[in-house]
């Protein structure tokens, strides 16, 4: 028997599904991205730490910090975990209209909190920081700035989603679409629950 | 008909790789966001509290740490998946807050001059 002939009995039969942890591949690969994405995150509130006193000339991060503005966009972020997971569920039992209304309610809760973040920017820079005011200007802005892209990203990510389903290209079957932008997101509300904490109330 | 699965090593008696797919209802999934809703609450009235200022920033951390465990443990589905996931993303949290407890400790010692 020729070398092909051995290989091509020792081979497993092909399914497309199985791979060689057993585990799905996508959603390996999301958590070590997820992985990794904490020591970006890390490296960022780290230097926000480092520099939040150095503040020159420009106000002091407790001058301009609105914790109770702060709070309702948290609050805002942390629901839009529920409306995603809830989106979830609705897909992995077949319920597409509800996992659309889910998902787009997720959409539109991520996008109140990115206009908070906004119309929070906004505010500092008429108070007199901004990107180049001071290191903790920089910092804060770095690290508040790259959540937020994150937070829009997902965003864009949710909306492709919806439209998916409209267009009938989101089956039950690929309901491992809906939970590979859940973990991201959920994610992205994981890094906005250290950075309140550590940026916002930690004097 | 040959079965590849016995070709993978993860499947030799592993259960590391073994998916779960109980996941919490949604009546479940709602309570964990009444609970993570009452523990922000809980954290900006400890803020405001001024006789709990000796320990804000443990008690701050702690309620942080909790409702991120809640967060990855439930709505990430971690308690219910593959430990193999859990074992990702926990390497990272911890490499991250090794790394990061190294620089800022460095960054101590050294003082201003580390940061200009």
């Amino acid at each position: 028997m020729g070398d092909a002939a051995v290989v091509a009995e020792a081979a497993p039969e092909h399914d497309p599904h199985a791979t060689y942890t057993g585990l799905d591949n996508v959603k390996l690969a999301m958590w070590a991205f997820l992985g990794s994405e904490c020591l970006f995150f890390g490296a960022l509130i780290s230097t926000y730490l480092l520099y939040k006193n150095k503040t020159e000339a420009g106000p002091k991060p407790h001058e301009i910090y609105d914790i109770p503005y702060t709070s309702v966009s948290s609050f805002v972020l942390l629901m839009s975990s529920l409306t995603m997971v809830l989106a979830l569920a609705a897909i992995q039992r077949g319920d597409h209209a509800r996992s659309r209304t889910w998902l787009m309610g997720t959409a539109l809760l991520g996008c109140t909190f990115i206009g908070g973040q906004i119309y929070e920017f906004t505010t500092f820079v008429e108070e007199g920081l901004t990107l180049s005011t001071s290191p903790f200007g920089s910092a804060f802005f770095l690290l508040t700035g790259f959540h937020g892209a994150h937070v829009t990203i997902g965003i864009l990510m949710l909306l492709s989603l919806v439209g998916l389903s409209l267009s009938g290209r989101l089956p039950q079957r690929d309901a491992s679409k809906v939970e590979m932008v859940g973990l991201y997101w959920h994610f992205v509300d994981i890094v906005w629950i250290v950075i309140f904490t550590v940026v916002y109330l930690i004097p | 008909m040959t079965d590849h699965t016995a070709n993978t090593p993860a499947h030799d008696g592993d259960d590391d790789v073994h998916e779960e797919h109980t996941h919490p209802s949604e009546g479940q999934y709602i309570k964990i966001a009444v609970i993570l809703a009452v523990v922000t609450a809980a954290e900006v009235l400890v803020y405001y509290i001024p006789s709990l200022r000796p320990l804000l920033v443990p008690v701050l951390l702690a309620m942080a740490v909790v409702k991120f465990i809640m967060v990855a443990l439930y709505f990430m589905h971690l308690k219910y998946d593959s430990r193999m996931f859990r074992r990702f993303f926990v390497l990272g949290v911890i490499l991250s807050l090794a790394v990061f407890s190294v620089v800022l400790l460095t960054f101590s010692v050294l003082g201003s001059a580390g940061t200009g």
